[in-house]
């Protein structure tokens, strides 16, 4: 050290200076203010305005909070999302915040991060939220995630109301006018007017465009139908009752009667055929969220402002929209969950709600009943309030619900992905099995993915 | 060199003995050629075996993955009806596909070396097109032509008062459009290998089998399959493995439907593991064909090592 002329304690020293030197832009950083980075992973929405109206909310909260929010949106398409859902629960690495669809909170349960102090917070502040997402997105008494606006939809009957009064004698835009009143014919909108007005329909060749396949717009509606015939193909402690429930057995009974005037082609159905088959003018009803009517919108007009959405018809046991809710969630590993919890419960809050359901023409359905007055609602169109009932409203007296609740999450998730409910209808419609031996086969699937 | 294969390097009269060794070890041909391979074997290390062995591992542990239930999963596959079924089609699919593929890639192949060298090359290169094609792109294609509701085939079909056919509606009719899609996209892989081995069959042996008075079937039965045997085992093979893993086009044209009656191990895994969200059970199915697939090929490798030495 002599030898170049620098002692060992002024080496010392300037290493330690060196170090405070290079310390001081992150300590000036903090001293700012700077909470840290948030690494947000949402849906990619359908509609492209959807995603805009996210980078906006996150904005203006990261700006209000000095939190550099960074967010990706990931598609759906491909099940891309699932995919990084899977990847980033193994490697125990990724975002902080990511969006979970329908069943995925519950598959990844432990690796979530309680969120009931967000929950209870903007229940204490918008009312109860509802029992389909609460069954999704709760694991053993504690919410795993917070049920989205962005992305969350439901299916209900969207319908040609001119084709529904010429051949089926039924007036759709009186009996669920765009007010909070039922109207004349409300209350015999059940399954048995339905099968009728499908008859009628089919007969003049415009059949109902039902989905029989394994993908989610069938188990759902399908699902909706069951369960208004308090159908249970699981019970709540995961005992299958398939064989034994006579809920089961009365809808599929009227299912073998329905699907005699679907299209034959409904079996190879995906999500996107219902659609095409409304836009195209080949159908006069579907179930669906408002994106049919968007498209048919954009691509055709003349179907598109002839179509009025109202509730699914009622059952024995009630009526029942079928809900599919994506949920926020906040991983354990996540390296800033005070931040996450803090964004999460923004976006959830009404301003920020109404903002995105506005973007997305009403699509985006927030989990509180009492959100369900967005101007949106009655002002969008052609024609005026086309999309008025697509929300539930309290004088549709329907409920939410999800195919296969209430069995035990990880089951159901089995049962919904493997579309057990219209395969059941399946064998017994097309593939010449008897409804014994078809329930008989769906006992034996639903008995082994509770296995293991 | 070396008779214990090292290179021989020039003694220095400073070095010690230490140093003289390391440079040995360094220079002999076994340790350069497993430096050189080194990156490979990172790579097959990396990419083929810890996914193939944590995927069997996977396959070992429970629904939520807390728990080894050994072959538990492989015991609650074979109880269940569906995955019979899984099995049974992914059989009849990957039998079926491979053997119209060889079948047609050896015909066209056949044709094609009859065409003069001049005229062959835009052939090859056209009928190469569905093989160059992404299948998940191709396969979409199909499916706007087998589309349930509005399919161009059938379309074409009723302008000569044939009735519509439901592609994918029906089970049967949707296990053919499947095959078929494999067959269009395989067929010209096939084509281009045998086409290869084809040229490779020396000319005097069809002139000795000419004087000798063969005819065209026995030319084909004693002098080209002969020849060809080896290029046919390993397409075959290769092929095999390949149409078992298919996902795409199944995924894409029916997802496993109507009634999980065209399902392969593939799509069914992504089904059951993905989706379903059940990882191990998901990992136990498509690891179901493994070991008869590795056995398979044990033998096929075997006859074409044998052969080979015979020939030398």
């Amino acid at each position: 050290m002599a030898s170049n002329g620098i002692s060992r304690r002024a080496a010392l020293g300037a290493g330690v200076a060196g170090v405070a030197a290079s310390a001081l832009p992150l300590v000036n950083v903090h001293a700012q203010g700077t909470a840290g980075t948030l690494r947000c992973g949402f849906w990619d929405h359908w509609v492209p305005a959807g995603n805009g109206a996210m980078r906006e909310l996150c904005a203006e909260w990261g700006e209000k909070n000095r939190v550099n929010v960074q967010v990706d949106f990931i598609t759906s398409v491909g099940n891309q999302n699932l995919l990084t859902i899977a990847a980033q629960a193994q490697a125990r690495s990724g975002h902080d915040i990511l969006a979970f669809p329908t069943w995925e909170p519950a598959a990844h349960a432990e690796l979530l991060e309680p969120v009931d102090d967000v929950v209870n917070r903007l229940i204490g502040k918008y009312g109860p939220i509802n029992s389909a997402a609460e069954f999704l997105g709760k694991r053993d008494g504690h919410w795993r995630g917070i049920p989205t606006v962005s992305g969350s939809q439901q299916k209900v009957s969207c319908a040609r109301f001119d084709l529904m009064q010429e051949h089926a004698g039924l007036d759709i835009r009186a009996m669920w006018p765009a007010a909070d009143v039922r109207g004349p014919g409300a209350d015999n909108w059940n399954w048995a007017t339905f099968l009728t007005a499908a008859q009628k329909c089919h007969a003049a060749g415009f059949p109902f465009g039902l989905p029989m396949g394994s993908f989610t717009d069938a188990v759902d509606w399908l699902g909706a139908l069951f369960t208004s015939y308090n159908a249970k193909f699981i019970d709540a402690d995961g005992k299958v009752t398939v064989k034994t429930d006579p809920g089961v057995r009365a809808g599929l009974e009227y299912m073998i009667q329905l699907s005699k005037y679907l299209p034959d082609d409904v079996w190879a159905w995906d999500d996107a055929s219902n659609n095409r088959a409304l836009i195209s003018g080949r159908s006069a009803l579907i179930f669906n969220p408002p994106s049919a009517w968007a498209v048919a919108k954009r691509d055709s007009p003349d179907v598109a402002e002839k179509c009025w959405y109202m509730p699914m018809p009622s059952g024995p046991a009630g009526r029942f929209t079928p809900y599919l809710p994506y949920f926020w969630g906040i991983w354990s590993f996540s390296r800033n969950k005070t931040a996450a919890k803090g964004l999460l419960e923004f976006l959830s809050e009404r301003s920020s709600a109404e903002k995105q359901t506005t973007i997305s023409s009403g699509y985006d359905i927030p989990p509180f009943a009492t959100m369900s007055d967005f101007p949106i609602w009655k002002t969008e169109g052609p024609p005026v309030g086309v999309v008025y009932n697509y929300p539930i409203k309290p004088h549709h007296n329907a409920t939410q619900s999800v195919a296969f609740a209430p069995a035990p999450a990880e089951i159901a998730v089995q049962a919904y992905n493997q579309a057990i409910n219209t395969k059941l209808v399946a064998r017994v419609a097309k593939g010449g099995e008897t409804i014994d031996q078809a329930l008989d086969w769906a006992a034996r699937e639903l008995r082994n993915f509770a296995r293991g | 060199m070396a008779a214990d294969g090292s290179m021989v390097v020039p003694e220095t009269g400073d070095s010690s003995g230490k140093v003289g060794s390391l440079r040995r070890f360094t220079r002999r041909r076994s340790t350069i050629a497993f430096l050189m391979t080194t990156p490979l074997l990172i790579v097959i290390g990396g990419l083929v075996a810890y996914p193939a062995m944590y995927a069997i591992y996977l396959s070992t542990l429970n629904r939520r993955m807390t728990q080894n239930i050994g072959l538990g999963n492989f015991e609650i596959l074979l109880d269940t009806e569906t995955f019979w079924m899984v099995i049974w089609q992914s059989c009849i699919f990957a039998v079926t596909a491979v053997l119209a593929k060889a079948l047609i890639g050896f015909w066209l192949a056949h044709k094609l070396h009859d065409i003069p060298t001049k005229g062959q090359r835009k052939w090859r290169g056209m009928l190469l097109v569905p093989w160059v094609i992404p299948p998940a792109l191709s396969t979409l294609g199909w499916w706007w032509m087998f589309d349930p509701s509005y399919s161009s085939i059938n379309y074409l079909l009723n302008i000569f008062a044939v009735p519509s056919v439901p592609w994918l509606g029906e089970a049967n009719w949707a296990r053919v459009s499947v095959i078929m899609v494999n067959v269009w996209y395989g067929a010209p892989f096939f084509m281009i290998m045998y086409l290869a081995a084809l040229k490779s069959v020396p000319e005097q042996l069809y002139e000795a089998a000419a004087i000798d008075g063969a005819t065209g079937v026995q030319r084909l039965r004693y002098v080209t399959l002969p020849m060809m045997r080896n290029i046919i085992s390993i397409t075959v093979l290769f092929s095999l493995i390949v149409t078992f893993a298919n996902y795409d086009i199944v995924r894409v044209l029916t997802n496993g439907g109507p009634r999980d009656l065209t399902h392969v191990f593939a799509t069914y895994a992504f089904q059951v593991g993905i989706l379903s969200g059940n990882v191990p059970r998901g990992a136990a199915v498509s690891l179901f064909m493994f070991p008869l697939l590795a056995i398979f090929a044990f033998f096929v490798l075997r006859g074409v090592t044998k052969r080979t030495k015979e020939e030398q």
